[in-house]
């Protein structure tokens, strides 16, 4: 809680660096800093692979990572989970870095801060019709909005935009109160509750972005999932 | 009674009962939904973890409508902008 006050509600509000009209708040620098985190070590990870029965700790954890994140992705789905895993993967692991790192004092998780989570929630809203488009077509995509009649239109497309709305408000939510919390803690027992609410904290932000990846993986194949129905009615 | 005081007077209450009164409704959903899981376990114990994944999911959802009311007192307390336009007149 190095540099954020009890007042600030979002790690937007706290200039780190300026310069001229060019600011950088402390969002920014830490998002950079978790994306920097993320691509330095899976390119060390994977510089050098082996296939071999012997192989280092770092690809093992890397190999475990990936292969539960596809597990799951082929739970919900009940597809194979190719198409999905660099989307929802990605997601997965930006947030939970971004959520876990806060064990690091001075830091402050980008996913506290609304625009960060809006972010997030818009590239979800932008990849449910992608993903529907690319499997059933333009046509057959727009036709899931006017099932069961034309009177269901107006609601599907407010339930596209509330949904969207309730993945970023809750990642937000869930984080922002986290830190607020400790914060306040901090204020009225500084000695040892603080500590039991930042491990809840922790625990949070892993069911949190788990949440997250697990939602856009389900609003994906909910798009996806009118072409799989037909080709079961067919096979029967 | 001035404009500021009674901002502030109405801020705070109206923070606390949003908080107080949002967290009554997903508590009892929250407490409902785990019931019915662990008692679908206990039955179905090699379903464990779909049960677990749903409820997860599930538990996310309800909890929002109270990380909503949570994020409404923060503003109203924090970054309440009739506040900030009283001050700054």
């Amino acid at each position: 809680m190095g540099i954020m006050g009890l007042k600030d509600i979002s790690p937007d509000a706290v200039n780190i660096w300026q310069w001229g009209v060019i600011s950088m708040n402390a969002t920014i620098l830490y998002t950079w800093i978790v994306m920097a985190l993320l691509t330095i070590v899976s390119w060390l990870v994977t510089r050098k692979l082996s296939t071999e029965a012997r192989l280092s700790r770092w690809q093992n954890l890397l190999e475990v990572l990936v292969a539960g994140i596809s597990g799951q992705i082929r739970d919900v789905s009940r597809e194979e989970s190719d198409r999905y895993l660099p989307f929802v993967g990605t997601l997965f692991l930006f947030i939970v870095v971004s959520n876990l790192l806060t064990i690091i004092p001075g830091y402050v998780p980008p996913t506290g801060s609304l625009s960060t989570t809006a972010a997030l929630a818009i590239c979800v809203f932008v990849a449910v019709p992608v993903y529907g488009i690319a499997d059933q077509g333009l046509v057959g995509y727009l036709k899931h909005y006017v099932r069961p009649t034309v009177f269901m239109l107006p609601f599907h497309v407010m339930g596209e935009f509330s949904r969207t709305l309730a993945l970023a408000v809750r990642l937000f939510g869930n984080i922002m109160s986290g830190t607020k919390i400790v914060a306040i803690l901090l204020a009225i027992a500084p000695l040892f509750f603080p500590i039991l609410m930042q491990a809840l904290g922790l625990l949070i932000g892993l069911i949190q972005a788990y949440v997250f990846a697990i939602l856009a993986m389900v609003y994906i194949a909910s798009a996806t999932r009118a072409r799989r129905e037909k080709e079961q009615l067919n096979k029967q | 009674m001035d404009s500021i005081s009674l901002i502030g007077m109405a801020s705070v209450i109206t923070s606390g009962l949003t908080i107080g009164m949002g967290a009554i409704g997903p508590a009892l959903g929250e407490g409902r939904a785990v019931a019915q899981a662990l008692s679908a376990i206990a039955q179905q114990p090699d379903e464990t973890s779909t049960i677990t994944r749903t409820l997860f999911v599930g538990l996310a959802m309800v909890e929002s409508t109270a990380i909503y009311c949570f994020v409404i007192s923060m503003i109203l307390i924090f970054a309440n902008p009739f506040w900030d336009y009283v001050i700054s007149h």
